[in-house]
């Protein structure tokens, strides 16, 4: 075992000017379970091109069972053993099963014939590897993403395979499907084939991989077994910065709620809910994805109207039936899913912040007022730090994090009372989560009112000062934060 | 057994075709019942005859949108090679058969058809803007360095091959009759080897693969420039195919009678159940949709209905086809999203 499978030795790599990769070293040895972590841009995906063979490195080489080269090409690391999975898994929604799984390897061999069943028993030699049950026969964009996963397992299965990199397996998964994926992965280890996992959350580091490797800004900042990690070296190490848990505690809370629910309910999917958010308070909101959580945060910003009860704003009932009229009362929401709901990506970051304050920027005749709108932007970009050379640049070629940061700087940008947020940092990596939670605790010292809706306990009993548990549609806990703990959220969670 | 037919069902429900299929047989019935003139002999034909240009058009069209492109310059590429060879065979005052105006037609037509694919495939711009611009270019070589004028007379093969029938149909009551043109085998050739090639080659599943992703067809190792360049030309050389037929079939060569003809192909390709974002449609389909235009351009007036409103009736006919097909999406996506909402739970 102590032969290694892969070695990359002393790897430079720059793009038109950025150093990419200064100097990392990477080994990996067969039926090792390998995890590489670092923030978005510090190099892991530049590492795991030069390993497939998709870029070549500027210096350094590698070692594959021993043979040494100075650079490879795509078909040399399949031929050493290398597959790569990718995030979107390389499927072709619009074909079956069977063919997805056998167009690769019919590739491979140069046919330019189709023959429809050796392609079936390709498919089906395939799935077999790891059980996975399946019709051949369906639409693989008919398919979960878990299932959609599989196929790019077993497919990449299908080529001698010795070592296979998978970039951020577990993203859209649900938790019983990551302990299905944990399970094939390590069937595979018994095959003796290694597993390279890209990923920055802390908790499967820590379950799934024996070793690591962490990479910050192009270098290698450590690397050993996982038995020696914690969470605070963790994330020092993707960030080189020391965090102090910093548990909210309001200040200058208001006399009177700003907000207030009283029995709401919707359709079944939420009843009889009532809470009150005071300036200066942040209220977190947690339970199952099927709780209710989320549509209770819909109804909050008039996505999807109440149809009992009635919210109150500033002690006045409010009938919210459109997000005009929440934005009128002045309350904010940041969806869930911001890169779809929430900005146009396609748009400048500063056409993205002042967006849903336009009309307070223009000239008497309804013209823009460019220097107004300008003044604006740059106020937003410096007081969030969004790290931008060019606020013109579009939102797309932000990190997740900035991205959310805008997502914060458009409804700043409309002096709010109330500000919802669903899922704040769902993709994010550990330091901007650190500093939009830090954005956010200010935000409230300042008296905003914040519902964060959230199920990353950590981050609900870091930040909140009251927590409710909502449980199919009603709320069963309403604690203090400080005097509550994962396990007991947990226990009215389930 | 019952499992299995109710699966067939099941999978027939979720599909284009049945629908299509079953518009078309309601059409034709109530012409039939309207007139008594549909199912004669002499009206199939008919119909048949009128099937064979629109239906090469709308071959290749359903290639270019299944890998996920759109062309809009097949009418005047046809137009510019079959005006170019035909004015070429008339200047030379060429005397032979056919297949010389054929050859050089697909020869021109796939230079064209490359420089389409050269500019989608290896210069990876979007098709629908290289498309409207060589469809332009096409029409400006023809008016400037071809000057063209209707040709109203075309070389003797030409003029042969387009009168030469297979069959003739003769309506015992009203004593008319109508043609088979031998061209129409031209078309059941083209059909079967683009139905063989789509279903038997990697080349044919390369352009699905491209039209689903072409980050994964890339990654599988389908030549993905390569293939839209092949398929460009093929295009462009289906095209010219029809363009000849139609210029032996008028017996005359107009330089803008075709032009024009792309958005009620397209609309039939599409009507026919071809995604217009790529990836997923049938040559089945794409052929029942044509024929459905087809049908509504030449036999409503046999329903009574004035020709002045054709392009109302074919107008209609494309919302409501596309509309069921672009319902059907929806009600699939929001059943999977429940799927896999009760999954989560489980």
């Amino acid at each position: 075992m102590a032969e290694s499978l892969l070695k990359a030795v002393d790897i430079y790599k720059s793009f038109v000017g950025v150093q990419a990769l200064k100097k990392v070293n990477f080994e990996i040895k067969p039926g090792e379970i390998h995890c590489l972590a670092g923030e978005n841009g510090s190099g892991k995906s530049t590492l795991i091109k030069i390993i497939s063979g998709v870029y070549s490195p500027d210096d350094g080489h590698m070692e594959f069972d021993g043979k040494s080269y100075s650079k490879i090409t795509p078909i040399e690391a399949i031929k050493n053993g290398i597959q790569v999975i990718y995030q979107d898994f390389s499927v072709f929604p619009n074909l079956t099963v069977m063919e997805n799984l056998a167009f690769n390897s019919e590739l491979a061999d140069r046919r330019h014939l189709v023959n429809w069943k050796r392609m079936r028993e390709i498919a089906e030699e395939a799935v077999a590897k790891i059980d996975f049950k399946v019709d051949l026969d369906a639409l693989v964009g008919n398919l979960t993403v878990a299932e959609k996963q599989m196929i790019a397992i077993s497919r990449a299965l299908m080529f001698n395979t010795k070592l296979i990199i998978m970039d951020e397996p577990t993203t859209a998964l649900t938790k019983k499907e990551v302990r299905n994926l944990f399970n094939i992965i390590l069937k595979l280890k018994e095959r003796g084939i290694a597993i390279l996992f890209v990923s920055h959350k802390l908790n499967e580091v820590f379950e799934i991989s024996e070793n690591f490797t962490i990479l910050r800004s192009g270098e290698l900042v450590a690397t050993g077994s996982t038995s020696e990690l914690d969470a605070k070296k963790f994330s020092y190490y993707m960030t080189g910065r020391d965090f102090q848990q910093r548990h909210f505690v309001p200040v200058n809370l208001s006399e009177n709620p700003i907000f207030e629910a009283r029995g709401v309910g919707m359709g079944g999917r939420f009843t009889d809910v009532s809470f009150a958010v005071h300036r200066g308070e942040i209220l977190g909101i947690t339970g199952l994805l099927d709780s209710g959580r989320t549509e209770l945060a819909l109804s909050i910003f008039g996505i999807k109207p109440i149809e009992t009860g009635q919210f109150l704003v500033d002690g006045n009932p409010v009938r919210i039936s459109s997000p005009q009229v929440a934005i009128g009362n002045n309350i904010g929401y940041v969806p869930e899913d911001r890169l779809s709901e929430g900005l146009f990506l396609s748009q400048s970051i500063a056409d993205n912040i002042v967006i849903s304050e336009i009309d307070r920027l223009v000239k008497s005749a309804g013209i823009l007022d460019k220097k107004k709108r300008s003044a604006e932007i740059d106020k937003w970009v410096n007081e969030l730090a969004i790290a931008t050379p060019d606020p013109n640049n579009a939102c797309q070629t932000l990190s997740g994090g900035n991205q959310q940061r805008i997502v914060l700087a458009k409804w700043l940008a409309c002096n709010l009372d109330v500000l919802v947020l669903n899922g704040p940092t769902v993709g994010v990596d550990i330091g901007s989560k650190h500093d939009i939670h830090g954005i956010l605790q200010q935000l409230a010292k300042e008296g905003l009112g914040l519902i964060i809706i959230s199920d990353d306990l950590p981050e609900v009993l870091e930040n909140c000062s009251r927590v409710l548990v909502m449980k199919a549609g009603r709320i069963v806990a309403d604690m203090n934060a400080g005097e509550t703990d994962e396990k007991t959220i947990l226990s009215y969670m389930l | 057994m019952e499992m299995k037919t109710q699966t067939l069902l099941k999978k027939l429900s979720r599909r284009n075709e049945p629908y299509i299929f079953l518009v078309l047989l309601a059409l034709c019935l109530l012409i039939e019942v309207r007139s008594g003139q549909f199912f004669s002999s002499n009206n199939l034909v008919d119909i048949a005859s009128a099937l064979i240009v629109p239906g090469l058009f709308a071959i290749g069209a359903f290639m270019v949108i299944v890998s996920g492109g759109i062309d809009v310059s097949f009418p005047a590429l046809a137009s510019l090679s079959v005006y170019a060879t035909t004015k070429y065979l008339l200047d030379t005052n060429y005397q032979g058969g056919v297949w010389v105006a054929i050859v050089m037609a697909l020869a021109i037509g796939a230079v064209l058809g490359a420089f389409n694919g050269l500019f989608i495939g290896y210069f990876k711009l979007p098709a629908l803007i290289v498309t409207l611009g060589s469809s332009s270019v096409f029409k400006g070589i023809m008016q400037g360095a071809l000057n063209s004028k209707q040709l109203t007379t075309i070389p003797v093969g030409m003029r042969e091959w387009g009168t030469s029938s297979l069959f003739i149909a003769k309506n015992p009551v009203s004593g008319l009759t109508s043609r088979m043109p031998v061209a129409s085998l031209a078309f059941v050739i083209v059909l079967a080897l683009v139905f063989l090639m789509l279903r038997y080659t990697m080349f044919g599943r390369g352009i699905y693969a491209i039209g689903g992703s072409e980050a994964s067809a890339h990654r599988a190792g389908f030549g993905v420039v390569k293939t839209k360049f092949i398929m460009y030309i093929m295009v462009g050389m289906i095209a010219s195919l029809a363009g000849v037929i139609r210029v032996c079939m008028m017996q005359q060569a107009h330089p803008t009678n075709m032009l024009g003809m792309e958005m009620n192909i397209i609309a039939g390709v599409v009507l026919g159940g071809t995604a217009i974002t790529g990836g997923r449609g049938t040559l089945l389909g794409c052929m029942l949709g044509t024929l459905l235009i087809v049908i509504v351009e030449n036999s409503l007036i046999l329903l009574g209905v004035p020709t002045s409103w054709k392009s109302v009736f074919t107008g209609a006919l494309i919302i409501i086809g596309t509309g069921v097909s672009a319902y059907q999406v929806i009600r699939m996506n929001s059943t999977r999203k429940i799927k896999a909402k009760i999954q989560e739970v489980v």
